[in-house]
């Protein structure tokens, strides 16, 4: 995996509740058996009609927004629990999702793909919404070690939760895999006394 | 100390607890398909690492495959390549598989508990959030992602800091023609679908009691739509009895052991939970969802609520409803009776029994697939297949189907369609389709008279 310490960037605001995984990535592009290639059809629904022509009015073809962080609003990947919604996000290019509250599936499937879910309370949420959609060249910074994220230009800073198991993995590149074959004895031990 | 149902189990599966982090806890059960599983088997090749425990996967071939003609070769490229390719990996990693066309060939949630895989007191785990279905049985059942199938894979284990625990009372008898689906779509309307995100929720009271497996399950199925990781019910008589004598369930001393161990497993008296909520059976009637999520349902005769949202409209503005609106007399196309929430047999008894002597409206195409080739036989059977026939409508081979619409079965752009799956998201069952969530009974009466209906004067 992917290490993650600190990420500088403008960011996409995209200013809609409750988006689920059908949107970010629709079930008929579900059929790879591979990881790759699902960057392209995020949010496919919402970039092109159904004849393939760009949408001009979604924020994400609009090109004076750019970055590697994307702005959501609250109750960001609700619904399914395809690991293809994370793929689709990173293979699109983002490294951070900022939101007010994040499903809890889809927050432990960003975290698996180096994807970090930051949780803001919403008035701050709303304050970056608010800023970056009026000046797209506004920079965030996000800082896994001290948990913050703020705004470069202003002193507009706030920090967040990470449970630190996780930001561990994060910051050292390292996956849950590796940490449970850590402990296959453990387990196997389990296994006999117990099942 | 006094313990949940949900406590008794997690903590009898947990090897061992991280500081500052989630616990590790075995994994009893491990269900896999061919849509999460492939970048998993993928992931642990490139590591060089060996399955740890094959016996305890199961694999079926579900949520990408075709509802008509499963005899031939599928003709979508794409999806006839996940198939060959779930079949090779759990031929080379020695896992059982029910592929299309076995005898056992279903989805997931359906076909693991009719065979009795699915028991009390277990933890079980699948790449699919509607894994809660499982909990009806007083296990520990919940969605994982592709990542998680591979952690499960490797080590039997998943690592989960232990959720919160949230219980849902509802007392009193439920009105004629109030279904499961009923019930968790009111409850689902009452507290949003956030509500139970971070907690295990348990289902309790006269209502869940009285209910069959089936319906429990429908109940359990949906616990995800309100954000819960998982639903629960304590396991009774009427679990241990639909276990018995199943495929995988245990025989003879052993069943009698297990049905000991079962009985210790429901809340404690005085357990408590970090949320309760309650409420009353006589409160709750057929419903309709008007939006975009599932928690946006409301009663048959109510009118869509007015909010000023930007969410709200935009749900609105894609269902081409308006607040203030009646969803009564409107014409629909469109019917699905299907998906893990309502396809089991007695979803198309409830149906049949509708339907029986009538004719489906010209307008409507219907669509009935049941849950798994158990359930079709079953429909053939109990002559079911004659009542649908005679009436019009198109009984297809199991799969997710138009659930998810990831094979053929689509609803058209900016058709409505009347569905017992669990999802009306923006483009769940097809571009541009609107989804409106329902029972089986609401669905069948829909496809009979061509629009929405009020199910309850019929009953009266
Ligand atoms: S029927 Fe629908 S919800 Fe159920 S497993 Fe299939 S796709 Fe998922």
């Amino acid at each position: 995996m992917e290490k993650f310490t600190i990420v500088t960037s403008t960011a996409i605001p995209l200013d809609v509740e409750n988006i689920d995984t059908d949107q970010i990535i629709p079930a008929r592009f579900l059929k790879a058996t591979n990881k790759e290639g699902f960057g392209e059809n995020a949010f496919r629904d919402w970039r092109y009609d159904n004849f393939g022509n760009q949408n001009d009015q979604c924020i994400l073809n609009q090109k004076i927004y750019t970055g590697s962080i994307l702005i959501a609003g609250n109750n960001f990947g609700c619904g399914s629990s395809r690991e293809h919604a994370a793929w689709a996000l990173t293979g699109y290019g983002f490294k951070v999702i900022v939101s007010s509250f994040f499903a809890d599936i889809f927050k432990g499937n960003a975290l698996n793909n180096s994807l970090l879910p930051i949780e803001i309370s919403p008035e701050f949420l709303k304050r970056i919404m608010e800023l970056v959609k009026v000046k797209p060249t506004t920079q965030l910074r996000i800082d896994l070690e001290n948990q913050t994220i703020a705004v470069v230009a202003e002193s507009l800073q706030e920090s967040f939760d990470i449970d630190l198991y996780k930001k561990a993995c994060m910051i050292q590149g390292y996956d849950d895999i590796d940490f449970l074959l850590s402990k296959k004895k453990a387990i196997e031990q389990f296994e006999f006394s117990k099942i | 100390m006094k313990k949940t149902l949900f406590d008794k189990v997690w903590d009898s599966h947990v090897v061992q607890s991280i500081q500052h982090g989630p616990d590790i806890l075995y994994i009893d059960t491990h269900l896999i398909h061919e849509v999460t599983s492939p970048q998993a088997f993928n992931e642990l090749e490139k590591r060089g690492i060996k399955i740890m425990r094959p016996d305890k996967i199961i694999a079926t071939a579900d949520h990408n495959t075709p509802t008509i003609n499963q005899h031939l070769p599928i003709q979508d490229a794409l999806s006839r390549r996940q198939l060959e390719q779930l079949a090779d990996n759990c031929h080379k990693h020695g896992i059982t598989l029910y592929e299309l066309g076995h005898k056992y060939n279903g989805i997931v949630h359906v076909i693991a508990p009719e065979l009795g895989i699915t028991q009390p007191g277990t933890t079980l785990v699948c790449g699919d959030s509607h894994t809660s279905t499982h909990g009806a049985f007083g296990a520990i059942a919940f969605g994982i992602g592709t990542s998680q199938v591979a952690q499960v894979f490797a080590s039997q284990c998943v690592l989960l800091a232990k959720p919160k625990s949230l219980r849902i009372t509802i007392n009193g008898n439920l009105h004629p023609g109030v279904l499961a689906k009923d019930v968790i779509l009111y409850i689902i309307s009452q507290l949003g679908t956030n509500a139970g995100t971070g907690y295990f929720c348990e289902f309790a009271g006269d209502v869940f009691k009285n209910m069959t497996m089936e319906s429990r399950m429908t109940v359990c199925n949906m616990s995800i739509e309100m954000g819960a990781r998982g639903g629960m019910i304590a396991p009774d008589e009427t679990t241990y009895k639909y276990i018995e004598d199943r495929k995988f369930a245990p025989k003879g001393e052993l069943y009698a052991e297990k049905v000991a161990y079962w009985k210790t497993l429901p809340t404690d008296k005085g357990a408590l939970f970090d949320k309760e909520y309650y409420f009353d059976a006589a409160e709750i009637q057929p419903m309709l969802t008007y939006g975009t999520n599932p928690g946006m349902g409301i009663k048959i005769n109510d009118t869509i609520p007015k909010k000023r949202d930007a969410s709200f409209k935009k749900a609105l503005k894609y269902m081409d409803f308006k607040a203030g609106e009646c969803l009564l007399e409107k014409p629909i196309n469109y019917v699905f009776i299907g998906s893990c929430t309502n396809s089991r047999i007695e979803d198309f008894r409830v149906a049949a029994q509708y339907i029986k002597g009538r004719q489906k409206a010209s307008n409507v195409t219907a669509w009935l697939v049941p849950g798994s080739k158990q359930v079709e036989a079953q429909i053939h059977e109990e002559g079911l297949s004659r009542i649908f026939e005679d009436a019009g409508f198109q009984l297809r081979q199991p799969g997710c189907s138009a659930c998810l619409a990831m094979n053929a079965d689509k609803i058209p752009k900016n058709e409505y369609c009347v569905s017992t799956s669990n999802r009306n998201f923006e483009g769940r069952q097809g571009q541009g389709a609107r989804t409106i969530l329902a029972s089986p009974l609401m669905a069948a009466a829909t496809a009979i008279e061509g629009k929405i209906v009020d199910i309850t004067k019929q009953l009266n």
